[in-house]
């Protein structure tokens, strides 16, 4: 049956028919949810949150054609696995960003270049997406992230130095920001 | 209308049961590829659904279809069915030797056969299933019914 439901996957990729594949990947803080479409990775999914709204909300938002195919993100759990083991410091990935728009994308994008091991504040992130008032803007699109981590919102902090707000636990944005060196400890 | 919800989860729920009526309907050898034929042409039509209340029985009339093109590409013909007496119905236990004789069954009967045991349709969406009217799947039953009686007497 599984050797079927395979070879399904494989084909359904094959036919151009698999609009979303995803997988779950082991993470030091927990299953993430990783999906991608056949322009990149277009939704990462915490482990504090619930992989299947995510995965009804990317039926709804992206295709009904949403399967289950771990191998179309080999290389997305490579990267992240080399991440988290304080391997890679830059991720090579193709993104889809469909599920962002406007002024939103605008920050993410602006948030893709913030280097490895440093961080910006929400102030910065509006002045560079084009809107210096725009804080609190800014700050919505952080934590609508939809492709965390790989998109690092984590390095966004609060004007001022707090640490703002984290879509995966702020546990998890101090333990990402220690990893890469900015938090001691 | 309710939402499309993500095709995996019509594979989680139903696949096997797509596979045990597609083992029925065309033998276990062939069942595989019938399978495929049925979630690729189910993925390809999926978007445009708009119902999605019973997918389940979507689904089962699709791999039911692609049984019969399975049948017509190997250039068997349903049989035609006589009329029978009405006759009493028990639930077989679904054992190997069961499938075996109701592969053999002519397309019409084991389609009809599968569909009620295999997947606990009622008459109705047999009927539908089958394109025809809920008079003729019944008869499609217990022919093939009576028939797997004599076999496996």
């Amino acid at each position: 049956m599984k050797t079927a439901i395979d070879r399904f996957a494989e084909r359904a990729a094959a036919e151009g028919l698999l609009d979303v594949a995803y997988t779950s990947a082991d993470s030091p803080f927990g299953p993430l949810l990783l999906a991608t479409t056949p322009r990149g990775l277009v939704r990462v999914g915490l482990p504090n949150q619930d992989a299947d709204e995510l995965l009804v909300d990317l039926a709804r938002r992206v295709s009904p054609r949403v399967i289950e195919a771990p191998t179309k993100l080999d290389e997305a759990r490579r990267e992240l696995d080399l991440y988290f083991a304080g391997k890679l410091d830059r991720f090579d990935l193709p993104l889809d960003w469909q599920l962002s728009e406007g002024f939103r994308l605008k920050v993410l994008r602006a948030i893709a270049r913030i280097p490895y091991g440093q961080t910006r504040n929400y102030t910065q992130m509006a002045t560079k997406a084009g809107n210096e008032r725009a804080v609190r803007a800014a700050g919505t699109a952080c934590g609508r992230n939809p492709i965390p981590l790989v998109v690092p919102c984590h390095r966004v902090l609060r004007t001022g130095g707090a640490l703002g707000g984290y879509g995966g636990g702020l546990p998890m944005k101090e333990a990402l920001l220690r990893l890469e060196g900015v938090l001691d400890g | 209308m309710t939402e499309l919800p993500p095709f995996q989860i019509l594979i989680d729920e139903h696949a096997g049961e797509v596979m045990a009526v597609l083992r029925g309907a065309v033998g276990r050898s062939d069942a595989d590829d019938c399978f495929q034929e049925t979630f690729i042409a189910a993925l390809r039509g999926y978007p445009k659904l708009s119902d999605a209340d019973n997918l389940r029985g979507w689904l089962l009339t699709i791999a039911h279809r692609k049984a019969i093109d399975h049948h017509r590409a190997k250039g068997r013909r349903p049989l035609p069915v006589a009329e029978v007496a009405e006759v009493a119905v028990e639930d077989p236990e679904p054992s190997e030797g069961i499938w075996d004789a109701v592969g053999a069954l002519p397309p019409k009967q084991r389609a009809a056969v599968t569909l009620r045991y295999a997947s606990d349709l009622p008459h109705a969406e047999i009927a539908a299933a089958l394109g025809c009217s809920p008079e003729a799947a019944r008869r499609s039953l217990h022919e093939g019914i009576k028939r797997l009686r004599k076999e496996l007497a």
